[in-house]
């Protein structure tokens, strides 16, 4: 069967121009092909007598298979290659395409014009490279998949499934190999080879850096197997596995109803709680001794698990407004004259009691949204982000601070802060804050955007107060301002309630002396 | 048209050159055995891509390359084998080459459609129709500004004369006055598209000369007109009377490529054309001239046949450019403007 | 020594005519008529109608005539009035120009320069205000280099008529009458390297011809408001300078690419990729981009302005990956 294009793999003759017994030159047209894209004559190459059709009509077969046998002319073949049974030498009417590599079958120009021994078809040739062993093990995409998220480079692996291929037992027990190297490093995890692109930058996995923040966790800590030792997210998932965790904290249970508190506060009617911070929330209470470092990490990857939780699910929209505190400062100073240091308010002390009265106010956004549904709290018990000391954050609640007078809601807040960074916060008060208020004032930052706690429906933001200039009535002054931010659930409410809310804080603030 | 010479005068014509008449002969025949092969070597996929041969139209090269000096330039189609091997290029480098192999003419860079020469000034070998005009008009450009004394042929099929590239060509040459030879390859058929029915004017002499470029037809399928037409008109364009167009009024035997059915022309237009086969044709004044016998074909035909069969052994023990090698040749290798 | 965009390629054209007696230069009105954009002003005069050839109008006929005399031995600069008219030649440009030399094995090399007009902003509208560079930087074979500044204006020329290969010079419209100061002394320069316009830490900005004004204003703006842009400018779009995209972004961590082609297919998209293939695990944001917008470029002011990228645009671009990484660890903004 000749070649007529590159691209012609095959072809079935549809007729015969000759017959058995025909003599034939060169360049005489012997058949018509059907090669799937049209019908062609085609010509033998060959000078001699048609002894016999080796295909059938209408039998499709590879490029290169012999179609007939053409004998040579008695006067033309010579007496010592003869073909032993006494038949005239054989000769291919199409020549066998190039098969460089296979001795089998003699290649060559000549190949047509010289006496074909065997007429094999070449296809039973191809068949015999189809079984040459592969270079590289072959991957299921899936596997290379889960290689992938576990780290491990699937091209170094033995594959031990069919053919050498690698499976999913493979991968998994590179990955536990991987695993157990990297505790067996993690001592030594200084000396490890800078995985570094620069002075002090960890080279990671944009995804990586991002979830390390998540988690907190300090990627340079973190042992990078991906290209060139970036740190992938793969990896983050194994170093936050492999490091003890104390016991109590060793099996979050995500979905898990937080369990009956010994302090006893969490009554009947109390909301389920986001598990994360329901689950760490007892780190003082740790029985096992672990480090403060182990604790800061385990509350950290609880802190990221919420996070996360919270950025997936509420749909946030933000809010932004600046208030005057200049009225509300006057008020403070007022009454801070003559009380010793400890008895003092400070400026969150009021933009605190604000938020709780504001809550109480702006119903939609106190309260939880769960099973589908915004259910409205009647309390207002008023979660403050305490940052801790070597990192990590909650939020513990002061209960019913709507009701708090400045001076209560102060006090409340100097031992929640307390409490919490010395790790005794009580369960419940973990567990029910029903919005959340983050101040990061004093962190010089002007303003911030934060994550709802779910399944709370808001938090409120503030920056530090810093003065500004501040027109009020075509007058130009110098005001102390503070930035009030909020985030909200737009499942439970919109921009005009969102703003209601951060009005109703402003005008809170404006008489302070009703607070 | 020019007239076309008289019996009296043809054979007068041989008789006053018996050798270079045969070497004509040789010239076509050279062609011929190698396209021959090309087709056989193509359907036992030794070469691949697409083939076209020349079959037939063999008078047209063989005529015009012999009236060709060394310093000219040749500018081919895509059915340049013959154009290459009858202007100087080996016909080992040639079927090499289509062999996809590092010895060839290009280093296996071209295949049969892009052959190309610098040695013998061949500048390909293109694949894309009329695409070689406009290089041609520049090559002539070139050579006149630099006040050289060259010629530039540049071969192409009628088809090319519906593309834009072939209008510009010619009117820049003719605005520029450039020693540019265009050799119109007239088979018929653009593809398989008859000349009738592409082209609104098919005097295609004349409608070159609606540029002011002196423009005759040829009866392509005599070498010895085609080389009497071409050497005048060589003549003309190197001693400064800008250029010329051939109008050569021939036919592909076979198919256009290896894979065409030829369904657009009966074959009894086919077998009246290879009544006229150039080299049958010439071999048989030859013979009747008593300038060729038996001995003397059979010597001629098995000299061809060698230079074949080796031109193929060599493309068989070619050897393959390294994948390293790739990327050479996208960029001049510096050093080396 | 004061002088403007189109005065310095004017100096680099005679210049290379009076270095070689092999370069000429020919195009659509190149002589009588001065030129399309009056680039060969005066040309004709001093160098006489040889050496500066008005063409018909045949832009395949006289870029491949082109080739052709350079294939000859000639040193042809072959002007072609805009990027939009070359698409008449693209033929010769991508299937003669770019390929003579692989084809043949590296016998033939096309020692040919094409200059041609590029880009919107002077209410030309769809047939003349295309940027089509990124089309021709796709194609091996072929150098393009995008001249930005007066001192590439008069330096690139002669470096691409050195070349043993074609050079493509895109020359964007609204270059032409910028004027500044160029030192006396000024001649050939590399065009194979990119250059930092301006350097910075937070961003890199990376863009090339007509958009480098525009960016450089960006960066402007963007310190005003504490953003310290580095400008690259990319100079050589085939090759690109791989190197400099890379010391860039390794520096900064933060790229935006502008380019006035579309963003579909684009030059941008080829330096964006190159950028995440090499340089991801630099990267602190994504990498961002300000192209023309998806229309054939329209007649009416406000709508070309509306379509092409602006200062403004790049500086909220820039924005948003300088602001994307800071905001990683408070969450989004509003």
């Amino acid at each position: 069967m000749p070649s007529l294009g590159a691209d012609m793999e095959h072809g079935k003759v549809v007729e015969w121009l000759v017959k058995p017994g025909d003599y034939v030159h060169r360049g005489d047209l012997v058949a018509e092909v059907d090669t799937e894209k049209t019908v062609m004559e085609i010509e033998s190459f060959e000078e001699g007598v048609v002894a016999e059709y080796l295909v059938d009509l209408g039998e499709t077969v590879p490029v290169g298979t012999p179609i007939a046998r053409v004998t040579g002319t008695p006067a033309d073949v010579p007496v010592e290659v003869a073909a032993p049974d006494g038949g005239a030498v054989e000769r291919a009417v199409a020549a066998e395409p190039a098969v460089e590599s296979e001795p089998t079958v003699s290649a060559g120009p000549a190949v047509a014009a010289e006496p074909a021994v065997a007429a094999e078809p070449v296809a039973a040739v191809a068949v015999g490279h189809a079984d040459a062993p592969v270079e590289h093990p072959a991957v299921a995409p899936p596997i290379r998949h889960l290689a992938h998220r576990l780290g491990i480079e699937v091209d170094g692996l033995h594959g031990t499934g069919r053919h050498g291929a690698v499976t999913r037992a493979d991968v998994e027990a590179a990955a536990e190999r991987l695993h157990r190297a990297a505790e067996s490093v993690a001592p030594t995890v200084a000396a490890r080879p800078a995985a570094a692109t620069g002075a002090g930058r960890v080279r990671s996995s944009p995804r990586a850096r991002r979830l390390a923040v998540e988690l907190g966790v300090d990627l340079a800590t973190v042992e990078g197997t991906g290209p060139g030792g970036a740190v992938t997210e793969a990896d983050l998932h194994r170093n936050a596995a492999s490091r003890p965790v104390p016991a109590a904290e060793a099996a979050p249970a995500p979905h898990a109803e937080p369990e009956p508190t010994h302090v006893g506060e969490a009554g009947p009617g109390r909301h389920p709680r986001s598990s994360g911070a329901a689950e760490t929330s007892e780190t003082g209470a740790a029985p096992d001794g672990s480090s403060a470092a182990q604790r800061v990490a385990s509350l950290r990857r609880a802190i990221g698990s919420l996070m996360s939780r919270s950025k997936r699910e509420i749909p946030h929209y933000y809010l932004s407004t600046t208030i005057d505190l200049g009225a509300a400062l006057d008020w403070m100073r007022g009454a801070n004259a003559g009380r010793p240091l400890a008895e003092r308010l400070v400026p969150a002390a009021l933009l605190l009691a604000a938020s709780a009265r504001a809550a109480r106010d702006v119903p939609e956004m106190n309260g939880f949204f769960v099973d589908g549904e915004f259910r409205q709290s009647e309390a207002v018990h008023l979660g403050v982000a305490v940052a801790l000391r070597g990192g990590g954050l909650v939020a513990p609640a002061i209960h019913d601070a709507d009701r708090l007078e400045p001076d209560e809601v102060m006090a409340a807040l100097r031992d929640l802060v307390a409490r919490a960074r010395a790790g005794r916060l009580r369960r419940a008060e973990m567990a029910d804050p029903t919005i959340t208020v983050t101040n990061l004032g004093e962190l010089g930052v002007e303003s911030v955007f934060g994550v709802i706690y779910a399944p709370q429906v808001a938090l409120v933001g503030f920056g530090r107060v810093v003065e500004r200039p501040w027109a009020e009535n075509g007058l130009l002054g110098v005001r102390p301002v503070v930035t009030t931010t909020l985030s909200a659930d737009h499942r439970v409410s919109d921009g005009l309630r969102g703003g209601r809310f951060l009005a109703r804080v402003d005008e809170l603030l404006q008489r302070p002396e009703e607070l | 048209m020019t007239p076309p010479m008289t019996a009296e005068e043809r054979a007068a014509l041989i008789a006053a050159r018996p050798d270079r008449t045969l070497d004509l002969l040789r010239q076509m025949l050279r062609v011929r055995r190698l396209e021959e092969r090309c087709v056989e070597l193509y359907s036992a996929s030794k070469i691949r891509g697409f083939l076209h041969v020349y079959i037939g139209e063999e008078a047209v090269a063989a005529g015009v390359m012999s009236v060709l000096g060394p310093d000219d330039a040749v500018v081919a189609t895509y059915r340049e084998h013959g154009h290459a091997l009858l202007r100087g290029v080996p016909a080992s480098a040639i079927m090499a080459e289509m062999y996809g192999h590092a010895e060839g003419c290009c280093r296996g860079r071209g295949g049969s459609m892009h052959l190309f020469d610098a040695g013998t000034r061949f500048y390909g070998g293109n694949a894309i129709v009329a695409g070689g005009l406009p290089l041609a008009v520049g090559l002539a450009l070139a050579d006149k500004m630099l006040g050289r004394d060259r010629v530039t042929a540049c071969f192409f099929g009628e088809g090319a004369m519906a593309e834009g590239e072939f209008h510009e060509s010619l009117n820049l040459a003719a605005l520029w006055d450039l020693p540019v030879l265009f050799c119109c390859e007239n088979n018929l058929y653009a593809m398989g598209t008859a000349l009738e029915r592409s082209e609104s004017q098919t005097d295609l002499a004349l409608k070159a000369a609606a540029y002011e470029v002196a423009s005759w037809a040829v009866d392509g399928m005599d070498v010895l007109a085609v080389e009497e037409a071409a050497r005048r008109a060589v003549d003309a364009v190197r001693s400064g009377g800008g250029p010329h167009f051939l109008e050569f009024r021939t036919y592909r035997f076979r198919a256009h490529s290896m894979f065409d059915p030829e369904r657009y022309r009966e074959k009894a237009e086919v077998e009246h054309w290879m009544e006229r086969d150039p080299i049958a044709s010439l071999k048989v004044e030859l013979e009747a001239s008593g300038h060729l016998d038996e001995a003397v074909w059979a010597s001629l035909s098995r000299e061809v046949d060698a230079e074949v069969d080796a031109a193929v052994e060599f493309a068989e023990a070619g050897t393959l450019e390294p994948v390293a090698e790739l990327a050479r040749f996208v960029h001049s290798e510096r050093g080396t403007p | 020594m004061k002088t403007t965009y189109r005065e310095a390629m004017r100096a680099a054209m005679r210049d290379a005519m009076q270095r070689d007696e092999r370069v000429f230069l020919m195009g659509e009105d190149v002589g009588r008529y001065g030129g399309g954009f009056a680039v060969s002003l005066g040309l004709l005069e001093e160098f006489g109608p040889q050496r500066v050839r008005d063409t018909p109008l045949s832009e395949a006929g006289f870029v491949g005539a082109g080739i052709g005399a350079a294939l000859g031995g000639m040193r042809p600069i072959v002007e072609v009035m805009t990027v939009n008219f070359s698409l008449l030649a693209l033929d010769q440009i991508v299937n003669n120009a770019a390929t003579l030399l692989h084809m043949s094995g590296g016998q033939f090399s096309v020692p040919l320069v094409i200059r041609m007009t590029t880009g919107g902003g002077r209410q030309l509208a769809a047939q003349h205000s295309h940027s089509l560079e990124g089309w021709l930087a796709h194609i091996p074979g072929l150098r393009v280099v995008a001249p930005a500044t007066l001192e590439d204006a008069r330096g690139m020329l002669w470096t691409a008529l050195e070349d043993p290969d074609p050079v493509l010079i895109f020359e964007h419209g609204s270059l032409y009458n910028v004027a500044g100061e160029l030192a006396d002394e000024a001649g050939p320069v590399d065009i194979d390297r990119a250059a930092v316009r301006r350097a910075g830490a937070d961003v890199s900005l990376i863009t090339y011809g007509g958009t480098l004004p525009t960016v450089l204003a960006a960066a402007d703006a963007l310190a005003a408001s504490g953003i310290d842009a580095e400008v690259l400018d990319l100079r050589t779009l085939r090759p690109l300078d791989d190197a400099a995209i890379l010391a860039t972004v390794a520096k900064t961590h933060r790229a935006v690419v502008v380019d006035e082609g579309w963003r579909s297919g684009s030059l941008s998209a080829e330096v964006s990729a190159r950028i995440t293939e090499s340089a991801f695990y630099d990267l602190d944001a994504p990498v961002g981009r300000v192209c023309s917008e998806e229309v054939p470029v329209p007649y009416a002011k406000h709508l070309e302005e509306a379509a092409l990228p602006s200062a403004e645009r790049v500086v909220a671009a820039a924005r948003v990956a300088v602001g994307e990484a800071v905001g990683e660890a408070v969450g989004p903004r509003a």
